[in-house]
């Protein structure tokens, strides 16, 4: 499964380097939103099943498989905690504190 | 239309409608008002008869007609609009969306006031409120110039160097419900001068985009710079679609600005729109008799003629701005735009704005030879205040 890749840094050197209005590459990602977060998910994988239930949930899509069970893309996550309150198993913890 | 001529007696609506059958565009939303209504009838019609092959979309507001007409254009079709004072307004959040996404979408938009108290006649109140919002403008001054312009819009609008949306005025009435001999354009021809629009600023499956996306305030500003300076640019593109479409057809329109007699004119009257037709017969009369005057109609708004003006007012010793607007609490907008780019002359002209034909009210030859009369004491010594309310029917003070 594709996932965004952040083609950082974006710094354009001239007008021409920014698209001609708002239209551009897909998945351009200009920047990381790990900075949101004031809590990150920890997975036990111990105790994941790989049920999948977090990543059909996560409402931001950065909850991908791996290996048969999950992992989470920190690029992106806003620990909002979602993915931590609906696993049926305790599997994902948040720990206080961001990136 | 008769088989040995290709004119037609025709309103401005109904010039404006041919035209954009001309110009071929894949889809067509808009909501009906007065006195726009009859452009998306007779468009209607035409699909209905089957002579316009056009997605025609009947929406339930401006504001979606204009997010229908941005969603089809973010696909790669040629899109077109039409609408007219308060439907103008409701438009006014997509106009922004239009503008700063690039979508090169042409409407007609039919002058008229704006409520309170409500009044469905002319003046130019609605657009020149929108003068920020990222589009081109223009305003033609009878029927043939408003089928021409429809075509040559696209060709504006779409242009590499451009994809901005483009405004084309009619005066509400004046222009829109009055009947002229116009010579309709061969759609073969229309062809030739307005191929198929192109353009890789759309979604595609092959080379898949993001549009409409957001930006911080470490990129959105280059964003609105590159918008300015599409518009400023915009003005060799126009002149260039006018030379091109006068060698194609016969009739040009003078890019920004069109000058009468003003080579010499010590005092220069500015129009826009309609009122023009009025104002040259007054210059000819007072030419006649001797008077050094001239007349210079602002074709576009935006781009703003700015060095055009400088260089066609240099004779002049008083400048009168003629505009069916008032931007209440300071003075005509079109006024505010042309001191701006006098006063880039390093010279102070002596200039009086005349607010005239508001809510439709009408502007006569006696009128304008007396705003003549008025530059002329301007240019000796200039009235405590500079609006003037044309016509005013009762005492102020």
């Amino acid at each position: 499964m594709s996932r965004p890749v952040v083609k950082l840094p974006f710094q354009p050197k001239h007008i021409t380097d920014f698209p001609c209005g708002t239209c551009d590459e897909a998945g351009h990602l200009v920047e990381k939103l790990s900075g949101w977060r004031t809590a990150t998910p920890a997975i036990n994988p111990a105790l994941c099943t790989g049920c999948l239930k977090c990543y059909l949930l996560c409402p931001e899509g950065v909850i991908f498989k791996k290996d048969g069970k999950v992992a989470i893309e920190f690029d992106f996550c806003k620990g909002c905690g979602i993915c931590a309150h609906e696993c049926k198993f305790d599997a994902i913890q948040m720990i206080q504190g961001g990136a | 239309m008769n088989e040995t001529s290709n004119k037609v007696f025709i309103s401005g609506n109904d010039a404006v409608a041919l035209g954009v059958r001309l110009a071929r565009p894949h889809v067509i939303a808009a909501y009906p008002i007065t006195p726009q209504t009859t452009v998306v009838e007779k468009l209607a019609e035409m699909v209905e008869d089957g002579s316009l092959h056009t997605e025609y979309l009947h929406v339930e507001s401006e504001h979606s007609a204009l997010s229908a007409c941005i969603g089809a254009s973010a696909v790669g079709a040629r899109t077109f609009t039409a609408t007219s004072s308060q439907g103008l307004l409701y438009m006014v959040e997509c106009m922004h969306y239009a503008g700063g996404g690039r979508f090169p979408i042409v409407m007609m938009n039919a002058n008229r006031a704006l409520a309170l108290p409500w009044n469905i006649y002319n003046d130019q109140r609605d657009s020149l409120s929108q003068l920020d919002s990222g589009w081109i403008q223009v305003y033609v001054e009878d029927a043939q110039e408003a089928l021409d312009m429809m075509i040559q819009a696209f060709a504006v609008a779409e242009h590499a160097k451009v994809l901005t949306p483009v405004m084309v005025n009619l005066d509400g009435f004046v222009l829109t419900h009055t009947y002229e001999l116009v010579e309709v354009p061969a759609q073969e021809a229309v062809d030739k001068f307005l191929p198929p629009f192109k353009t890789t600023n759309k979604m595609s499956f092959e080379a898949p985009t993001n549009m409409g996306f957001t930006a911080t305030p470490t990129h959105y500003a280059e964003f609105k710079y590159q918008q300015h300076q599409a518009i400023l640019d915009s003005a060799k593109v126009i002149a260039a679609v006018d030379r091109a479409f006068g060698e194609q057809f016969g009739r040009r329109y003078g890019g920004l600005i069109e000058a009468y007699r003003v080579e010499d004119a010590e005092l220069v009257l500015i129009t826009l729109g309609s009122v023009t037709g009025t104002a040259r017969i007054v210059v000819d009369q007072l030419r006649a008799e001797g008077r050094k005057v001239g007349l210079l109609k602002l074709r576009y708004l935006r781009p703003f003629p700015a060095e055009e003006l400088r260089a066609l007012t240099r004779p002049a010793q008083a400048v009168g701005v003629l505009e069916k607007n008032i931007s209440m609490g300071y003075e005509g907008t079109v006024f505010t735009n042309v001191r701006s780019a006098l006063a880039q002359n390093g010279r102070d002209i002596p200039t009086l704005n005349f607010v005239a034909g508001l809510g439709g009210r009408d502007i006569s030859k006696p009128d304008i030879a007396q705003m003549f009369a008025q530059l002329s004491s301007a240019a000796v010594e200039l009235p405590a205040n500079h609006v003037i309310f044309v016509n005013l029917g009762v005492e102020t003070k």
